[in-house]
């Protein structure tokens, strides 16, 4: 820990040189720092330039992500600059990925600001990301004390309450994304979504890039897709609801789409990751105090949470957007058409759903991390599911989880009706079976087949979509291997 | 129209055994079953009578179907629903809900539409079963065939 000026660092020739800038010696890396309970803790997979030790460039992470620059100054000493500097604390090689290591990193909590995942976010994947020591960078998992969690707002309406809402229990919330996404008027979208809802659905679901255009516009959606759930509601004498998207240009447009839904009575609506994170937690707050449920499309999310060298997690991004308080998340399907490897979801979805989560490197979880108290956030399986997947869907998502078929409701042969009252009777008859104590996993095709012998609907959907898998190699997966010497 | 509130309410009717596995189900989880009626089936109404206080002490399935037979003897006609209560820290509310009873005849919900400004209209679900006083919502069941005229 010396923060004078070496002469190392004046030499502007070797500056730039990867390597050189002592970050371990200014106080960045302490292999004997023990985190407090009140320290937000970050695991980092780094990839060090050729010649950068992985203790050089875990502590240059620590500190471009906290105090440094690339230089000391002065006016350090005027600060207690070794309460505010981010420790690095211990370095792991990564199983199986050479020249890849997992780097821990303390920060203290007076580095953040209250309530502010901005301000959280600003400092964790500011500047850091860029830094040229690095080929790449890649936020793996974070430790939230509860003393931060508790300034903020978590989950709007939480899964306890959103269920005793739609009264609506011992089974997954099944929804549908109205499709196409782009280009039905207002009057021929809320036909599907009545159609949908009276088959059997809970939920229809703008897409994410519908918002307001000129083949419709939010207002006509809206009171269209508002019929067809009233209309639904008083055939089947179920709640209904659809996410009517308020995604827009400014939070002015935004809060005055949301009033609009609340007036027409819907009870529940939709934002897109791409608003970003301060208006995210804005419509949390609105949500909180209108009685809305708040549905998060995380579009845009895979342009940094899927490749594993570099990014962020989507289980740090989950853990943000509890905080930030959304109700719904769309957090992966396994067995559908876009990203998830089974133990990388398991971890997204304890994260969302779970009190307290321990611990658990085989599903990328690096902490214990306890949520103090902050409601829980039902994840969102959609993208390529369908009927015959369901005992798979249950066994690897559990039931509080909202299972949306899209393509595999308004593709159906016989018409969205029918489409939607497949997937409910395929959702209930394996309830069914899973609670009387059946081996769904084993037994699942043949249940399905049992109950198509008396619903067609199922019958048809069975046989459309018999052969439709994704079975590709996950590209963001755990590298773990179970030895005691990984990451204490 | 047949009201489709529940876990199972797009199956068959569920047998009697197939109510008893899924209380002793709710049992083996360690939740309380409850048995609840009503002759307001409006998807908003939170508070169906109870039949007595959820069976907290009960922890035998053949016991609750007792219940269950005698409240659905009782109130013939009317819906009746078996629910199970989760007491665990995180959750402490409903884990089960599913329909045991139902009337013959369910006459279903009017949607009441009023002019607001604009296009916007105010929709109103109403039971047409609310329109009779409690207690006369729904028609009889049929007597037993060779009964007193």
């Amino acid at each position: 820990m010396d923060d004078r000026i070496t002469a190392d660092m004046l030499d502007l020739k070797s500056r730039y040189k990867p390597g050189v800038l002592k970050y371990r010696q200014m106080g960045y890396w302490q292999p004997d720092y023990t985190p407090t309970d009140t320290d937000i803790l970050a695991v980092f997979r780094i990839t060090p330039q050729d010649g950068v030790e992985p203790e050089e460039a875990a502590a240059a992470v620590a500190g471009e992500s906290s105090t440094a620059t690339w230089t000391v100054v002065w006016t350090d000493r005027l600060t207690a600059c070794e309460h505010y500097r981010a420790k690095a604390y211990q370095v792991d090689p990564v199983p199986g990925a050479p020249g890849q290591y997992f780097a821990y990193i303390a920060y203290d909590l007076d580095l953040f600001e209250e309530g502010s995942i901005a301000n959280l976010t600003a400092s964790i994947i500011g500047n850091v990301f860029g830094f040229k020591p690095l080929k790449a960078l890649r936020l793996e998992d974070m430790r939230i004390p509860v003393a931060y969690l508790k300034t903020f707002q978590g989950p709007a309406t939480g899964i306890v309450v959103e269920r005793e809402r739609l009264n609506n229990y011992g089974r997954p919330l099944l929804g549908a994304t109205m499709k196409p996404k782009l280009g039905l008027s207002g009057r021929n979208y809320g036909r599907v979504v009545y159609e949908a809802l009276k088959g059997g659905l809970d939920f229809t679901k703008d897409d994410e890039n519908i918002n307001s255009q000129p083949f419709m516009h939010w207002r006509d959606r809206y009171l269209y897709c508002m019929e067809g759930v009233n209309r639904a509601m008083a055939e089947t004498g179920e709640v209904k609801g659809t996410y009517l998207n308020v995604t827009a240009g400014t939070m002015e447009e935004m809060y005055e789409r949301a009033e609009f839904a609340k007036s027409l009575g819907s009870v529940i609506i939709m934002i897109d990751l791409v608003i970003g994170y301060t208006a995210i937690q804005s419509m949390a707050r609105w949500a909180r105090r209108n009685d809305m449920i708040l549905h998060l499309h995380r579009a845009g999310h895979s342009t940094y949470t899927r490749q594993k060298s570099h990014g962020v997690s989507f289980r740090v991004i989950a853990k943000w957007m509890r905080m930030a308080g959304v109700d719904h998340i769309h957090a992966g399907t396994v067995v559908g058409k876009l990203e998830g490897d089974p133990n990388v979801i398991a971890g997204i979805y304890d994260t969302c759903r779970e009190s307290h989560v321990p611990k658990n490197l085989e599903h990328g979880l690096f902490f214990d991390q306890p949520w103090a108290g902050l409601k829980k956030m039902m994840p969102v399986a959609s993208g390529g599911i369908h009927a015959g997947q369901m005992h798979q869907l249950l066994c690897y998502l559990g039931e509080d989880v909202v299972l949306q078929f899209g393509g595999g409701t308004i593709g159906h042969p016989m018409g969205i009706q029918a489409g939607a009252t497949a997937n409910r009777v395929a959702l209930e008859v394996m309830v069914k079976a899973r609670n009387e104590g059946r081996d769904i996993w084993n037994e699942g095709p043949e249940i399905l087949a049992d109950a198509a012998r008396w619903c067609a609907p199922l019958k048809a959907a069975l046989e459309t979509w018999k052969d439709v898998t994704f079975n590709y190699a996950s590209t963001d997966s755990v590298d773990y291997v179970p030895t005691p010497a990984v990451a204490m | 129209m047949r009201l489709t509130q529940g876990q199972f309410s797009f199956l068959p009717d569920l047998t009697d055994a197939e109510i008893r596995a899924q209380v002793q189900y709710a049992l083996d989880q360690g939740w309380a079953v409850a048995v609840e009626f009503t002759d307001d089936p409006h998807p908003r109404n939170a508070y169906w009578e109870m039949w007595g206080t959820p069976l907290f002490d009960l922890r035998d399935a053949v016991g609750v179907m007792q219940e269950v037979t005698a409240c659905r003897q009782v109130h013939a006609g009317r819906y009746v629903k078996v629910l199970a209560f989760d007491s665990t820290r995180g959750f402490e509310t409903v884990r089960m809900s599913f329909l045991v009873g139902r009337p013959a005849e369910e006459p279903g919900f009017e949607l009441v539409r009023s002019q607001g400004p604009g296009q916007q209209i105010q929709y109103t679900l109403r039971s047409y079963a609310t329109g009779s006083p409690a207690g006369v919502r729904y028609a009889a069941p049929p007597p037993p065939a060779g009964g007193a005229t």
